[in-house]
């Protein structure tokens, strides 16, 4: 069954909160998803399906099912780090084509940045995750499995630090544009080159933030999208795929993405090249490099061309990608950066998108994320999403 | 402690970490085996989230599959993709280091 047009995005939501000592876990999830609702025309009485992912405080969808007052027929808590919430909308596409829910709330919160909490990060070390006594003496962090990514990528296409630095600026060129970005500075190439090195080859202006907030998404039956006075974006294809270090068959050059990325325009029916806007989990700036090849957008190997000189900012380059300013300068909240993939979506499909980053007739955009670490296991997932009317 | 691997008796090829069932055939008739503990390096990276920066690695062993390590006892010029390296054990914990010339 395919899920093509089964499902519309009606409500998007980011909280405007990039620290948020003084609120608590469970506000930011009652926050970002009141102000989706709100967006969408709806309210808390109308949601009957309930999808969220490890970020979320209690069990599950429980805790947050009860505290909201909702009174839902569907939960989902499906847990792939950051890709979560764009798994979360292809599963809520598939329970509402399946009839099992009609209102679908996405959310997504965290305040890694206030009060980091080992909860976090808890996979890294508990002794019943298989893979921990292998990896956890080494001193593994996230930023430096990237690293190695980055490394081999060099190595095996001559892929270069100035060109992963490209990523930044361009995320730093539609960041001036967002008020509320943590990181609102334009940046060049040398800046990027002359921040330390974190993790060699990636410097610090190669990482994105760390941020408190969230954000919240309405996914609902076609049906309730006619009524509403919104545009309507459509989910048009949906795909998800994991890849980890396969038995020992380490392979860093490619991620997920090349499995749900195709997957995922098969089931829209489009291309690559019918894409005006790409929404690219942006952890590291390698992480770009590596899915856009992965999603077709340019050949394996050619990631570090394909982003230099400008190319991913909007209004300058072929491909505008991440016009909020991204997880590398805007935000990453929770760890977990797929909410905000979806919803600078929504924007542009919408027209609602800053009008220096607004992309002109914006009918066709992606949004992909990775969760967990591309330089170990980690879920990619696809949504190719349509404006209709 | 050297760094053991999991030999399939069904469908003959070798994985690491070891484990029962086999991640490729699914058989559970794993034997164990203990590497030789050579090999080249597949990536690194000298990472400074340290007080003093260390190297991690994979490294590809001889035998095959590919490993999370640290590269230890090795100046950092002479850490490159593809050098090889051999096993080298401290407090039980597999670590690698350059091979000597």
């Amino acid at each position: 069954m395919s899920i093509r047009g089964a499902a519309c995005i009606a409500g998007a939501y980011e909280h405007p909160l990039r620290k948020a000592p003084d609120t608590s876990l469970a506000d930011l999830h009652a926050q970002v998803a009141a102000g989706a609702l709100a967006d969408a025309g709806l309210t808390f009485a109308d949601v009957d399906g309930l999808f969220v992912s490890g970020d979320a405080p209690g069990i599950g969808a429980l805790t947050l099912t009860d505290h909201l007052g909702l009174r839902v027929r569907h939960v989902d808590s499906t847990d792939t780090g950051g890709s979560s919430p764009i798994v979360a909308v292809g599963h809520a596409a598939q329970a509402i084509a399946a009839g099992k829910c009609s209102v679908a709330l996405i959310t997504l919160a965290g305040r890694p940045r206030s009060a980091p909490s080992p909860r976090d990060w808890w996979f890294l070390e508990d002794p019943s995750v298989p893979e921990v006594p292998y990896e956890l003496p080494f001193r593994h962090t996230v930023a430096n499995t990237y690293a190695m990514v980055a490394r081999r990528h060099m190595h095996e296409f001559g892929t270069t630090s100035e060109q992963l630095a490209w990523v930044k600026v361009a995320a730093s060129h539609h960041a001036r544009h967002n008020p509320h970005a943590m990181l609102p500075k334009v940046v060049t190439v040398q800046d990027v080159l002359d921040s330390p090195l974190v993790a060699d080859p990636l410097h610090r202006l190669d990482c994105c933030v760390v941020s408190d907030g969230g954000g919240a998404l309405v996914v609902v039956h076609p049906d309730i999208a006619r009524g509403l006075d919104r545009p309507t974006v459509v989910v048009r294809g949906a795909a998800e795929a994991v890849k980890g270090i396969a038995g020992g068959r380490v392979d860093l050059t490619w991620s997920a993405g090349a499995i749900s990325g195709p997957a995922a325009f098969e089931e829209a029916g489009v291309t690559p090249a019918d894409v005006k806007y790409a929404s690219i989990y942006d952890s590291f700036t390698i992480t770009v490099v590596v899915q856009l090849e992965d999603l077709g957008f340019c050949a394996k190997g050619e990631g570090g061309r394909f982003v230099a000189d400008g190319n991913l900012i909007s209004g300058v380059g072929g491909l505008p990608v991440n016009t909020d300013g991204g997880g590398l300068c805007n935000n990453h909240p929770a760890n977990r950066g797929g909410v905000t993939k979806v919803i600078e979506a929504v924007r542009q499909l919408r027209g609602e998108a800053h009008p220096a980053v607004q992309v002109p007739d914006c009918d066709l955009a992606l949004a992909h994320g990775t969760g967990g670490s591309l330089g170990t296991r980690h879920a990619g997932a696809t949504l190719v999403l349509e404006r209709t009317a | 402690m050297s760094v053991r691997l999991g030999g399939c008796e069904a469908c003959g090829h070798v994985h690491h970490y070891p484990r029962v069932p086999c991640p490729f055939c699914g058989s559970d008739r794993i034997a164990w085996v203990d590497a030789r503990g050579t090999g080249r390096i597949y990536s690194y990276s000298v990472t400074h989230q340290a007080s003093e920066p260390y190297v991690i690695a994979y490294v590809t062993l001889t035998e095959g599959p590919t490993l999370m390590t640290n590269i230890v006892d090795t100046p950092h010029e002479e850490i490159a993709v593809d050098a090889e390296v051999e096993l080298v054990e401290r407090d039980g914990v597999p670590f690698f280091r350059g091979t000597r010339a």
